[in-house]
């Protein structure tokens, strides 16, 4: 580890020092007092971060089984991942997921917001009814939720016996087990909503009173002026949501086990299970690398296409 | 709507309809148009309000059976239709649990970790943020822009070199992995936060304090802190929350089942033969309690921190 964060120290000697050695006396002694604050971060940042993913990167190109010591095989391992039916499925459970559950949150969330917006009464109350789901731990919904499904005795197909529906097996059945996670995942729209509410209450109201003078209804209103102010706020959450939604595990963990059938072999999961069951240390690195891989490609992506449908206030002040 | 509602609408509109029709005396404020302003009002209410309703029951309804659950005797949980009022009530579920798994040693076990890595996210957190946001030192944009980087990065390219690192060191079967990064400036994301809202305060402060004779770390101490209670509230709040509900981490770090916190300890009651589901939503409603206390007294904290991360930039 140590060798491995050494490198990276000697860059950073190596890039300030002439600039520090030039200094006068004070500014060099705020400097000095500058790292010394960040030196908890700095310290982490080697030890927890730099040196791991350059030992990650390392071990990727290995196959290390944890009772032996790591042996080079270069590029065997991401070969041998193009020809893992798994590590496809996996990466397809967990698109799916994203590309579904994502869209549907945000949208919801928006939607719940800006009725809430409305002048409606008792916000702060309904703003909690709608955000307390997001409180309760992981471990506890999921159990809860693992209960609600439950084919014979859960309250879902308790509820739809009683409208004369015949309910699936959720979690127990191939087509359902996903749809039963995203359906899940809707539960928690609270936290992007009230994201999205404190963005609609920041939009100054003369904008509005502009183009009500202006003649414009409610449609232009919410077309001209809501949505071209939420766009950050859009983003941010379609980023934050994003990122979290391809790590999602404990659901997945814990309900299915990533069953049935590798129905829900989410992609975290899938990586656990080499690291920390199957004990291929190596082929997980691997795997970790290629999900960082498509986080980051999605992530420049959303970025890059936000120059075009994101709209900053600052844009227009600056030219 | 016909025109014998009007006069209750009139009465209903309250003072933001009078608001507008004063500052609207022109043209636009005949009477016709009147008419169809409060028209609108008035469907707008019967919809939105159903709707945000049903939104509501939707979320509340899992809560309440959450909690009907727990009170339930392990017979009458099965029967159909669902019972929404335990008939009989059993609160003796919740001392039933902390028989079945030792709930007050996780419990306890949560509590200390969680104390410890919030106690540390706390102080780490924000004697970086000061450094970034009221000092000057070389490369201390580039550094800053290492740290928003590292955000962005998937834990799970660390994952395994930490966990290596942690067995050479013999932490595992510890709480120190639990604990030791978050002293290390772990969770990137609080310093940045800390950092914008250091940045608004006015360097003025700092000056001040310089003149009085106040050391950097004074500055830091008596007029930086004391001036950002509201950005570490915010911190703390959902520090605690993250160290709470954290289920991966005790996972892989801790073995020993004495060691368990409560989100890995809870997974216990699936391990037996048949899952004692009062048990299970009775524990699950203890762990979810402190989380549920925590917004009902520190719900300011939460929007804030809401403004501050997603809002403003």
């Amino acid at each position: 580890m140590v060798t491995a964060v050494s490198p990276f120290c000697l860059v950073l000697i190596m890039q300030f020092l002439p600039a520090f050695r030039r200094m006068p006396a004070h500014i060099r002694g705020e400097a000095i007092e500058g790292y010394l604050f960040i030196m908890p971060w700095l310290a982490g940042l080697l030890v927890f971060v730099v040196g791991p993913i350059i030992a990650s990167f390392y071990l990727s190109l290995t196959d290390y089984e944890v009772i032996r010591p790591p042996t080079f095989v270069g590029l065997r391992n991401f070969d041998q991942l193009v020809n893992d039916r798994l590590f496809w499925q996996a990466l397809k459970v967990s698109s799916i997921y994203v590309f579904t559950s994502v869209p549907m949150g945000l949208v919801l969330s928006f939607a719940v917001a800006l009725l809430m917006n409305q002048r409606v009464r008792f916000v702060s109350l309904w703003r909690t009814v709608y955000y307390i789901p997001t409180l309760v731990p992981v471990i506890a919904s999921t159990m809860l939720w693992l209960w609600i499904f439950n084919p014979e005795f859960g309250l879902l197909n308790m509820l739809l016996a009683l409208v004369g529906i015949d309910g699936p097996l959720w979690l127990g059945h191939t087509r359902w087990a996903l749809p039963s996670l995203i359906l899940m995942s809707l539960w928690t729209v609270g936290a992007p909503m009230l994201i999205y509410l404190a963005g609609l209450q920041g939009i100054p109201t003369d904008l509005y009173e502009a183009a009500e003078i202006d003649g414009a209804g409610v449609w232009v209103k919410f077309g001209n002026v809501t949505i071209p102010m939420m766009t950050p706020v859009i983003f941010f959450n379609l980023v934050i949501n994003m990122i979290a939604s391809f790590q999602i595990f404990v659901q997945p963990f814990i309900m299915t086990e990533g069953g049935p059938r590798y129905a829900t072999l989410f992609y975290v999961l899938y990586l656990y299970q080499n690291a920390f069951q199957f004990f291929r240390m190596g082929y997980a690195s691997a795997l970790a690398w290629v999900l960082f891989a498509v986080i980051l490609v999605l992530t420049i992506v959303v970025f890059r296409s936000s120059a075009l449908w994101v709209y900053y206030e600052g844009e227009l002040r600056q030219r | 709507m016909s025109r014998t509602h009007r006069p209750a609408s009139v009465t209903d509109g309250g003072q933001i309809e009078q608001g507008s029709v004063a500052a609207l005396q022109g043209p636009s404020g005949s009477p016709h148009w009147l008419a169809s302003r409060r028209r609108r009002v008035l469907l707008q209410k019967l919809i939105i309000y159903p709707i945000l309703l049903a939104g509501a029951c939707v979320m509340m309804i899992p809560l309440v059976w959450l909690l009907s659950s727990s009170l339930k005797d392990s017979g009458r949980i099965f029967i159909f239709p669902p019972q929404w009022i335990p008939n009989p009530w059993r609160p003796e579920n919740y001392p039933a649990v902390l028989e079945a798994i030792p709930f007050i040693r996780f419990a306890w076990n949560t509590v200390f970790v969680t104390a410890l890595a919030l106690l540390g996210q706390l102080i780490s957190s924000s004697l970086v943020a000061f450094g970034f946001a009221r000092l000057r030192f070389p490369g201390r944009d580039l550094l800053f822009l290492i740290l928003l980087a590292t955000i962005m990065i998937p834990y799970q390219v660390t994952l395994i070199p930490t966990f290596i690192l942690f067995r050479i060191l013999g932490w595992l079967d510890t709480y120190a992995p639990l604990i030791v990064p978050y002293w290390l400036g772990g969770g990137a994301f609080f310093i940045f936060l800390l950092r914008q809202f250091y940045m608004r305060l006015p360097l003025d402060l700092d000056d001040a304090g310089r003149i009085d004779g106040a050391s950097t770390f004074g500055i830091y101490r008596h007029i930086i802190l004391p001036q950002s209670r509201p950005a570490l509230g915010v911190v703390a709040v959902f520090s605690f929350l993250n160290h709470w509900n954290d289920f991966f981490n005790p996972l892989i770090f801790l073995s020993t089942t004495e060691k368990y916190t409560l989100a890995l300890g809870i997974n216990l009651f699936r391990g037996y033969q048949v899952t004692q589901w009062h048990l299970l939503m009775a524990a699950s409603v203890m762990v979810s309690f402190p989380c549920i206390l925590l917004y009902a007294l520190a719900q300011r904290y939460f929007i804030q921190g809401i403004v501050f991360t997603g809002v403003k930039q």
